[in-house]
C-alpha cells in the first residue's frame, strides 16, 4: 500500500527555519497540492519527501519509490532527447516504457533532437516524461507546469489522473493551479524567521 | 547492473566532448617543452626523463577535475541517482572507473611517444608503463575524490589543485622512485599506495556527494 505521511516536519536551511509542524497523511490514489509564496519551502518539502534532504525535526515515511521532478532537467546536453531519456529508462528497468510516456508528454517528434536545443518547456515536459516511465507510485513535482503551454497541462492533469487511478500518489509544489482529483491544498506559510 | 550504464555513459560523454584528449595532449605537451628548455643533451634527457613523465602524469591528471562531478551536481543528475536509491559511494566508484577508463589507458599509450622524444631507455620505459598502470588508478582517485570535496566551490580548479598535488606526493615517490629501482619494491609500495586510495576514494568522495546535497 503506498502512502506517504509527513508528522509535524520541520525545515531549517542555511541556519533558517522554514517551515515547521508540517502534517501530511497521502494513501493510495491521492493527491496534495503544496502553495506559498516564494522562499517559503515548497521544494525543501519535495526533497524531505524525496530523501534528499534530512527534516530538521518530525517524522516522514514514504511506503513506495518516489520519482522527483525538479528545476533540474538531469539531461545529458549533448544527446539527443530520445538518448538521454533512455538512459534515466534503462536505469529503471523501463525502456519498454519510455515511447508511451515521451507520447504522454508529446515529445516523440523531439526525440532526435538534442537536450541543449530545447525550450524550457519541452525540457521541462520530458523531465516529467521521465517521472511517467518509471514506475515509482509516489510523484513529486516541483513546479511542474513552469514553462508549460496549456495543452502540456492538460497532458500532466490526464497523466496525473492516469497514475492516481492505478493506485499512484501526487504530490505537486505549484503556484498555478494544477486540477488533480481527491486532492489536498498544503498551504506553506512564511515562518517569522523565513519572512525577516 | 545501474552502476556500469553510469560508467558507460560517463565514458562516453568523457569522449563525445574530446575532454579524454585533453591530458593525453597535455602530458605529450610537458614532455616535449621538457626537451625544449633542457636542449638536446641526451644523457641529461635521459636521466631526468622518467620523473618528468610522472609529474606530467600527474598534473594531466588534474586536468578534468573540475569537470567530474560538478556538472552532474549542478544538473540534478547527483539527486536523481540518490533518489533512486543509489548510494553515493556506488555512484563515486563508477565514476572513479570512468574517469579511469578515459585516461588512464590513453596516459600509457601516449608515454610511447613521449619517452621517444625524451630519450628514455626500452627498460626505463617498460618500468614507467608497469608504473602508470599501477599508479593512474591512484590518480583517478584522488581526481574523483578531490573533484567530489570541491564540487559547487568558486574557484574548484585551482583549489582541486592545491588540494590533490600534496596527497599524491607519495604516488610520485614510488613512481618516480621504480625507475632506479631493480628490486620492485618501489612498484609495490606503489601498488599498496594505490590500493590504499583507490579503497579508501568511493568513502570519502561519497562522504563529499553527501555534504553537498544540501
Amino acid at each position: 500500500m503506498t502512502t506517504l505521511r509527513f508528522d509535524d516536519v520541520a525545515c531549517v536551511r542555511g541556519g533558517r527555519l522554514l517551515f515547521e509542524g508540517v502534517s501530511l497523511a497521502l494513501g493510495a490514489r491521492e493527491a496534495a497540492i503544496v502553495t506559498g509564496p516564494n522562499g517559503a519551502g515548497k521544494s525543501s518539502l519535495l526533497r524531505i519527501a524525496a530523501g534528499l534532504l534530512e527534516a530538521a525535526a518530525g517524522r516522514v515515511t514514504r511506503n513506495g519509490a518516489a520519482a522527483l521532478a525538479d528545476e533540474n532537467a538531469a539531461l545529458d546536453r549533448e544527446l539527443p532527447l530520445g538518448s538521454a531519456l533512455r538512459f534515466w529508462a534503462r536505469l529503471d528497468g523501463r525502456e519498454d516504457a519510455l515511447p508511451e510516456a515521451m507520447a504522454a508528454m508529446g515529445l516523440v517528434h523531439l526525440a532526435p533532437v538534442p537536450v541543449r536545443m530545447l525550450s524550457t518547456g519541452q525540457r521541462k515536459r520530458a523531465a516529467l516524461a521521465r517521472v511517467i516511465a518509471s514506475d515509482a507510485p509516489v510523484w513529486l513535482l516541483d513546479e511542474p507546469t513552469n514553462g508549460l503551454d496549456s495543452e502540456a497541462i492538460g497532458r500532466l492533469e490526464r497523466a496525473c489522473a492516469t497514475h492516481q487511478a492505478a493506485g499512484g500518489i501526487v504530490l505537486a509544489a505549484t503556484h498555478q493551479g494544477l486540477r488533480l482529483s481527491k486532492v489536498q491544498i498544503l498551504p506553506l506559510a512564511p515562518t517569522r524567521d523565513a519572512g525577516a | 547492473m545501474p552502476v556500469l550504464s553510469l560508467i558507460r555513459r560517463d565514458v562516453a560523454q568523457a569522449w563525445r566532448a574530446g575532454g579524454a584528449m585533453l591530458p593525453v595532449m597535455f602530458f605529450l605537451l610537458v614532455a616535449t617543452l621538457f626537451a625544449f628548455a633542457v636542449g638536446p643533451d641526451a644523457q641529461l634527457l635521459a636521466r631526468t626523463g622518467g620523473g618528468v613523465l610522472w609529474m606530467a602524469a600527474l598534473l594531466a591528471a588534474l586536468l578534468p577535475v573540475d569537470r567530474l562531478i560538478e556538472p552532474d551536481r549542478l544538473n540534478g543528475v547527483l539527486d536523481q541517482l540518490a533518489v533512486r536509491g543509489h548510494s553515493d559511494e556506488s555512484v563515486a566508484a563508477a565514476k572513479l572507473v570512468a574517469h579511469w577508463l578515459s585516461f588512464g589507458p590513453t596516459l600509457m599509450l601516449s608515454a610511447l611517444p613521449a619517452a621517444a622524444l625524451l630519450r628514455i631507455d626500452a627498460g626505463t620505459l617498460v618500468r614507467i608503463e608497469a608504473g602508470l598502470a599501477i599508479g593512474s588508478p591512484a590518480l583517478a582517485a584522488l581526481g574523483v575524490t578531490v573533484s567530489a570535496l570541491t564540487a559547487g566551490l568558486r574557484g574548484a580548479g585551482a583549489l582541486g589543485g592545491l588540494l590533490m598535488l600534496p596527497i599524491a606526493v607519495p604516488v610520485l615517490i614510488f613512481g618516480a622512485g621504480a625507475l632506479g629501482d631493480g628490486s620492485g619494491s618501489a612498484l609495490k609500495l606503489l601498488g599498496a599506495v594505490s590500493l590504499l586510495l583507490v579503497a579508501g576514494a568511493p568513502f570519502a568522495a561519497g562522504a563529499a556527494l553527501r555534504a553537498a546535497r544540501t
